[in-house]
């Protein structure tokens, strides 16, 4: 079944006011350009699940697409304080719910292979456990001691960017690869953002790469660099300074709202944005190719 | 002699650098414990195995990642894999030897705080976390923090405990049967901070140029002074070299005091 539609449909389609949101991908592939679709579309109360809300979350919940956050380690990655969402918390304005990144991707885990929960071994910090009751403690029936649970995570709408996929939604990533996986099959609905479409024949030419198989996926969209400020192993490179330059921007709340304004509503989509950040930003952006050696899956 | 001239923060570097082993598997952090990680690996542990919570397992960095996700960890590593796996396959269940934590307070037995000063429910000040090292300071078998020495970073009791170090003592810790060995370390801008046999972190170790009264000066419960009180080498031109020319260049994170 051919799945391609444009990433605004899938949104409009897909995204509901009041979902439970995981927008994957660990530091990479993060899928900025359908956090800004659904700033455009103007969804609310969302609860923004991620490991590391990351600037997607920040700018989505500045632009008040959100009513909670759920999440593992809350700064700027590289840089320091995530402002917004910080400051949405101190002043009680946000809804939380934390945990450490392996409670986290535990309960993703969970979602992914439906399971009501997940055990740990405990970790003797228990301040997080008592401060946030999804975490529970049970008795391990085996050997009688005792282990961490965390509850399955089952997102209404995953959201995952891939190096390439088929129009069927068979999608290879590579780099780091986080929780992507998990995240599309703990979700009820998947949205696939691509740098590529490439034919069925490149998937089937190296299966081993496929993470996310195209029957769990409802729309597959062909975003290139969709994934700017963050990266794509292999197309372009994270944007550090822009990440420096949001630490300044979020200090500011009209400075906010202007970058909205002019980054978010004032382009129609990813190809805009894209071409608006300029040739320099390109260049600077570029990688240069290091390819890995083709393997031999044998003709049977 | 003392002449060469140094950052704080390189001092910290170099001595968090010294107490790796070669052979280590080690948790590595961005930042600090990246330097100090690949600073090691240049000089006295080339067969330090270096794994980042991303999930990239022996990563050859060939520029300083500036996020704990840069790809220039994942181009050459040996192994790139999930984040559950990472806590789990890796972690959990006991293949690290070293982890690096950092923290807003490190109070009296070792125990960290990255989540917040004030209440939790309400925060008075809100900080990113916990990320990995809730987990990091259980299983890992030896952990090591850097930071900067001042009073307000070294509380008697940390206001939310992120990360266990000995609890209320190392009784405490060993009560839990936590996998890990709890902090081994904390390498600081005066000295370097151990545990004693009650868990509790007294001075080792004084860099040059440093005194008693500072570190006391400096902390936040009464600092006791290890017996055997050593003082650290100061520094060597190489270490400095390979900081400087190859690791961080532009000196992002050797120049600052830190923290």
């Amino acid at each position: 079944m051919n799945k391609i539609t444009s990433l605004s449909e899938a949104v409009r389609q897909l995204v509901h006011d009041g979902d439970l949101i995981y927008a994957a991908g660990f530091t990479h592939l993060i899928p900025f350009a359908a956090g800004h679709e659904i700033i455009r579309q103007g969804r609310k109360n969302l609860t923004l699940a991620r490991a590391t809300p990351d600037l997607i979350y920040d700018q989505m919940v500045a632009a008040g697409c959100a009513k909670k956050v759920v999440f593992s380690y809350m700064g700027n990655p590289g840089v320091g304080s995530l402002r917004i969402v910080r400051a949405e918390l101190e002043a009680g304005r946000l809804e939380w719910e934390e945990y450490s990144h392996f409670g986290m991707i535990s309960r993703l885990q969970a979602g992914a292979a439906g399971l009501p929960f997940m055990p740990m071994n405990p970790t003797a910090a228990v301040d997080l456990e008592l401060a946030n009751p999804q975490y529970r403690t049970i008795i391990d029936p085996y050997s009688g001691g005792e282990v961490v649970v965390v509850p399955a995570l089952k997102p209404d709408v995953a959201i995952v960017h891939v190096q390439r996929c088929d129009s069927q939604g068979n999608a290879q990533i590579w780099g780091i690869i986080g929780e992507q996986k998990e995240a599309a099959f703990a979700a009820e609905r998947v949205i696939l953002t691509t740098e590529e479409i490439v034919p069925e024949e490149v998937i089937r030419a190296d299966p081993n790469r496929t993470l996310i198989p195209g029957f769990i996926v409802d729309a597959v969209c062909e975003v290139p660099y969709c994934s700017h400020p963050s990266y794509t192993q292999g197309y372009y490179d994270r944007d550090n300074a822009f990440y420096l330059e949001w630490d300044k921007i979020s200090q500011d709340r009209q400075a906010v709202q202007a970058w909205l304004d002019e980054w978010v509503y004032g382009v129609r989509g990813r190809a805009e944005y894209w071409e608006k950040l300029g040739h320099e930003a390109h260049k600077r952006l570029q990688v240069k190719p290091r390819l890995s050696q083709p393997i031999n899956y044998g003709s049977y | 002699m003392d002449t060469l001239e140094y950052s704080s923060s390189e001092l910290m570097i170099i001595n968090a650098a010294r107490l790796l082993r070669d052979g280590d598997v080690v948790f590595v952090g961005v930042g600090q414990p990246n330097l100090a990680c690949n600073l090691a690996r240049r000089t006295h542990a080339p067969n330090l195995l270096m794994i980042y919570e991303a999930g990239v397992i022996g990563a050859q960095p060939a520029r300083l990642p500036l996020s704990i996700g840069d790809p220039t960890l994942v181009s050459g590593a040996t192994a790139v894999c999930s984040m559950y796996d990472i806590f789990s396959l890796y972690l959990q269940r006991g293949n690290v030897d070293v982890g690096f934590m950092g923290g807003a307070q490190i109070d009296r037995y070792g125990n960290i705080n990255a989540t917040v000063i004030g209440n939790y429910a309400q925060p008075k000040v809100r900080l990113p976390g916990s990320g990995g090292s809730k987990e990091i300071a259980a299983w890992a078998n030896r952990c090591y923090i850097m930071t900067p020495h001042q009073k307000r970073r070294f509380p008697e009791k940390c206001d939310f405990r992120t990360s266990a170090g000995f609890l209320g003592g190392r009784a405490e810790r060993e009560a839990a049967q936590l996998r890990g060995g709890g902090p081994q370390a904390v390498v600081t801008d005066i000295g370097i901070l151990e545990p004693d046999l009650s868990g509790e972190l007294v001075l080792a170790a004084l860099h040059p140029n440093h005194s008693v009264e500072e570190a006391k000066s400096n902390t936040g419960w009464d600092l006791q002074i290890s017996p055997a009180l050593r003082f650290t080498e100061p520094p060597t031109q190489n270490e400095l070299s390979i900081l400087r020319e190859d690791l961080d260049p532009q000196g992002i994170y050797i120049k600052s005091s830190g923290g």
